[in-house]
């Protein structure tokens, strides 16, 4: 093996990797010098978490191109549990304890200390204690995770890394769910990990912790490296321009729409988490939206923007105070039912879950919301459902062999259209579209804008939230901006530049 | 229809037969409807073992059509099983009130003296009833529809051997019989067959070629593109007369049991329910995804309840016409039946994850159960061969699925 002699504890080189033909990394460089603290950071997409997953091993070698190294001894990982074996943990977005089991069994869990197959839990409790105390968290070890808070959850996250002794510890948006407090907490507690000689990969949006602590800045954009910078040489302003340094090309078919009369008016909302009473989603929204016109809602993952758009159609929420009107009818919260009966459509961010039923064909799915519209004594005219179902995949241009086709053999684009035409069968009067592209090719997402533009012209009002700055700017009339649960800022497409509402997004620039 | 062409051409250059579009269209039509199919090939390949073991005596008119009858009470609870699983849940407690329902109506006829009707009434009015209890459960208080089934089907249980205080009650009136055993009757007695089922079933086969027609010509009234008139003859053509084969052999024997008309009925119109009513596709959408039906403002709590009502009445209906067959009903009658009933909608096709399964695949697989019992019992085979063989073929038919989906994906 070639032991080259360097200055990094971990280098990945050359890194390429394709989905299904779309490049998600193109040419990615990474090198971590040993005992530092350094940011990933880049726009929703740029990369970030599919690097951290081929580091992992959770892609293994051979899905990918380049090579990673080290210590300077190159890996090939199969696995996770190949990648902790180099001394390496990774903390992912989502947590992954499992819940009904106490701290100790799941700091311990697949390492659990045993002797002939039989638990020791004398010393677990021990061993459990010591790491909890590296992460200053006063805990009884046999309590369950589930009543811990997130903030809590996520040091015992790291109390188990450091457990198996974690030299390399990569922490994916660990302060994306937590509270002020609870980050500030969590960042001392990497400034004092790096003190020990942890090398640390800390991936975050937010900006003002990055430059705190890092040592190091790398940014990522559209699967590649830009540059890697030393702390002290960045700014907010710099990391912000070179995420979104792109030339904004002719990819919206922009066109000008004619705002008409508010049609949505929302006053004062405040919603708390259904899962954590005690953490406030959203904090005092209040805001406009217009016959014709798309707006924008910007703002990173965490700012409350898909908390606000179910919250308004009545999918999400406990504690909600404030009014909702809808073509001046006042919506009660908690009815999707009425909602959409009012003439409320929502696109989810997530058609697999919320969106389709993947088992079921495509003109089960385009009627599912509204099979009401073509019956007769209860009876459903199956003659209109295939007339309706025609209709919009020649107009959506949904591309099947025929009408019976599952909706999960298709194409996500043309999934997409499929929930699209669901809820343009409901016929509605504001269509919530949340991440209307993501994951969707190209070609789809030039036809997904044709038809959003039509709708506009048929004088719907579209609220559009979307994590790609670029289709913020080029399809919306106006844009508001949300950062920790509430609005920062609201702006017409014309002021606004992809730098201003990253740096509204980041908290950078407070509001009045 | 692309994909028609495609494969004539590739069964060209593939040096294969000719492609006849007619044969192409045949065998993807085949192909797309496998599922069905395979089920079907295993109950006719059970129906030709048996009738091997027990050299013609198992295809005899006499015992298919006592067959029939056999599986009348768990078919019943299959429809309605069938439904249940689809939205995603369970019923384990259909076989004790199979048993309750029995109970009630030989405690009201033979202790209390009613007539006939008045005891199918308030029969159908308790097992609606039930129906709303559990359903409460399940759909407003969100427990389980295991956990509230397998409550039910200790309580109900209970309810049974106080009702019959242990014991059997019977005789039931001649009327009441009649459901569970009598056949439909001659319109002239000296015909030499049931002329009147032999009637019916044309009848049938005549409704039913009427209604495709029509059914088709709308279609063509919408401008849809329809299957080319040969396929389409064709599939009319099995049909009827796989009808005919089944009026022909109760035909043969004595005519129509009564309790298999209303299987048939039943059958019919829950197919209709589930495939073309609003009802229907909101239970196959809450089982296929619970959330896409919440976003999409289905109310999942009152088709819950209402589909557990509709089980109840069912449950009644197998239960009345369980009794009517027996003469009697008895402390353990319906014992195991949500067994059977289960299996018989798995067999048919219904996913134990949901949102998928047919109420014309539940009476194939009840079907499938009712052979076994029945052709084990002509070879004096021992009961528990019988559950051995019942509790294989649910395995090889899950696994028959498993596997042809995999190959499919």
């Amino acid at each position: 093996m070639d032991r080259i002699q360097s200055d990094y504890v971990l280098e990945m080189v050359g890194i390429k990797k394709e989905f299904a033909g779309v490049k998600a990394l193109e040419d990615v460089n990474l090198r971590v010098k040993w005992g530092e603290v350094h940011a990933l950071v880049g726009e929703n997409g740029a990369g970030k978490s599919t690097l951290m997953k081929i580091l992992s091993g959770m892609y293994p070698a051979g899905e990918y191109e380049g090579r990673i190294f080290i210590r300077g001894a190159e890996q090939s990982f199969r696995s996770l549990k190949d990648s902790e074996k180099t001394g390496m943990a990774i903390i992912f977005q989502e947590l992954t304890l499992v819940k009904q089991m106490t701290v100790s069994e799941n700091i311990f869990l697949g390492n659990e200390i045993a002797r002939r197959g039989i638990v020791d839990w004398n010393n677990t409790y021990e061993l459990t204690k010591r790491a909890l105390r590296e992460v200053r968290l006063e805990l009884n070890p046999s309590t369950k995770v589930k009543n811990l808070g997130i903030g809590q959850q996520q040091l015992v996250e790291i109390a188990k890394a450091i457990s198996k002794n974690a030299e390399i510890l990569i922490l994916d948006e660990p302060t994306a769910a937590l509270t002020e407090t609870e980050s500030a907490n969590l960042l001392q507690i990497v400034l004092e990990l790096k003190k020990k000689g942890v090398t640390c990969i800390y991936i975050s949006h937010k900006l003002s912790e990055v430059l705190q602590i890092a040592d190091t800045i790398t940014v990522l954009r559209d699967g590649r490296t830009i540059a890697t910078e030393s702390a002290e040489n960045m700014s907010e302003n710099k990391i912000i321009s070179l995420m979104v340094g792109r030339e904004l090309t002719q990819r919206f078919p922009r066109r000008e729409h004619v705002p008409g009369p508010v049609i949505l008016k929302v006053k004062d909302l405040t919603v708390h988490d259904p899962d954590v009473p005690d953490k406030v989603a959203l904090r005092g929204i209040s805001f406009e939206a217009r016959q014709g016109e798309i707006l924008g809602v910007a703002g990173l993952m965490g700012a409350g923007r898909t908390e606000l758009a179910t919250s308004i159609f009545g999918t999400y929420g406990r504690g909600i105070s404030g009014e909702i009107f809808l073509d001046g009818k006042k919506l009660k919260p908690g009815t999707p039912r009425e909602a959409i009966k009012s003439g409320l459509g929502y696109v989810s961010e997530d058609r697999k879950n919320n969106g389709l039923v993947l088992m079921m064909d495509i003109k089960n799915n385009v009627m599912l919301a509204s099979y009401e519209s073509v019956t007769k004594l209860k009876v459903i005219n199956q003659n209109e459902v295939i007339r309706h179902s025609n209709h919009f995949v020649s107009s959506l241009r949904i591309k099947t062999p025929t009408l019976e086709q599952r909706v999960q053999n298709l194409s996500g684009g043309n999934q997409q259209k499929v929930v699209l035409s669901k809820w343009l069968m409901t016929n509605p009067k504001v269509l919530i579209m949340d991440e209307p592209t993501r994951g969707i090719d190209v070609g789809a997402k030039y036809e997904i804008y044709h038809i959003m533009n039509d709708l506009v012209k048929q004088r719907v009002s579209i609220i559009m939230i979307s994590s790609e700055l670029p289709e913020i700017l080029g399809m919306s009339d106006r844009i508001i901006v949300m950062h920790e649960g509430r609005i920062v800022a609201e702006m017409a497409a014309s002021e606004a530049t992809q730098e201003k509402i990253m740096s509204y997004a980041t908290g950078g620039m407070k509001r009045g | 229809m692309d994909k028609r062409k495609e494969t004539g051409v590739q069964r060209e250059t593939g040096r294969n037969t000719a492609g006849d579009p007619f044969v192409t269209a045949v065998l993807q039509s085949l192909r797309t409807n496998m599922r069905e199919y395979t089920m079907v090939v295993l109950l006719v390949g059970i129906w030709l073992v048996f009738t091997y073991l027990t050299s013609g005596m198992f295809i005899e008119p006499r015992n298919l059509s006592n067959l029939f009858l056999q599986s009348v009470s768990v078919a019943v609870l299959a429809v309605g099983m069938v439904l249940v699983i689809v939205a995603g849940h369970i019923d384990l407690s259909v076989g004790s009130l199979v048993g309750l329902m029995g109970a009630i109506a030989g405690y009201l006829q033979v202790n209390m003296n009613m007539g006939t009707v008045p005891v199918i009434i308030i029969t159908l009015a308790a097992g609606i009833l039930v129906g709303i209890w559990q359903g409460y459960w399940i759909a407003y208080r969100g427990v389980s529809a295991f956990i509230v089934t397998l409550a039910g089907m200790m309580v109900f249980r209970g309810l049974v051997i106080r009702v019959t205080g242990g014991a059997t009650i019977s005789p039931m009136n001649h009327s009441f019989k009649e459901i569970g055993q009598g056949y439909l009757p001659k319109l002239i007695s000296t015909s030499p067959i049931n002329d009147s089922s032999a009637l019916l079933g044309l009848a049938v086969i005549g409704l039913y070629v009427f209604w495709q027609i029509r059914l088709r010509k709308n279609r063509v009234k919408y401008g849809f593109e329809v299957p080319d008139r040969k396929l389409f003859g064709l599939r009319l053509a099995v049909t009827s007369l796989v009808i005919a084969f089944v009026f022909g052999i109760m035909t043969d024997y004595m005519g129509i049991p009564y309790a298999v008309l209303i299987l048939m009925a039943l059958t019919v119109l829950f197919n209709f329910v589930a495939e073309k009513t609003v009802f229907g596709r909101h239970i196959y959408a809450i089982g296929g995804n619970k959330e896409a039906a919440r976003f999409s403002g289905i109310n999942i709590r009152r088709t819950t309840m209402l589909l557990f009502i509709i089980m109840g009445a069912l449950t009644a209906v197998s239960g009345i016409i369980f009794t009517a067959r027996l003469n009697a009903a008895g402390a353990s009658a319906g014992n195991l039946f949500e067994l059977d009933a289960i299996a018989a909608a798995i067999i048919g096709g219904a996913s134990t994850m949901g949102g998928e399964g047919s109420v014309y695949g539940a009476i194939i697989g009840a079907l499938v159960m009712a052979s076994i019992d029945n052709g084990l019992s002509l070879m004096n085979a021992d009961a528990s061969l019988q559950y051995a063989a019942k509790g294989l073929i649910l395995l090889f038919a899950v696994w028959v699925d498993i596997a042809s989906r995999k190959r499919a994906a």
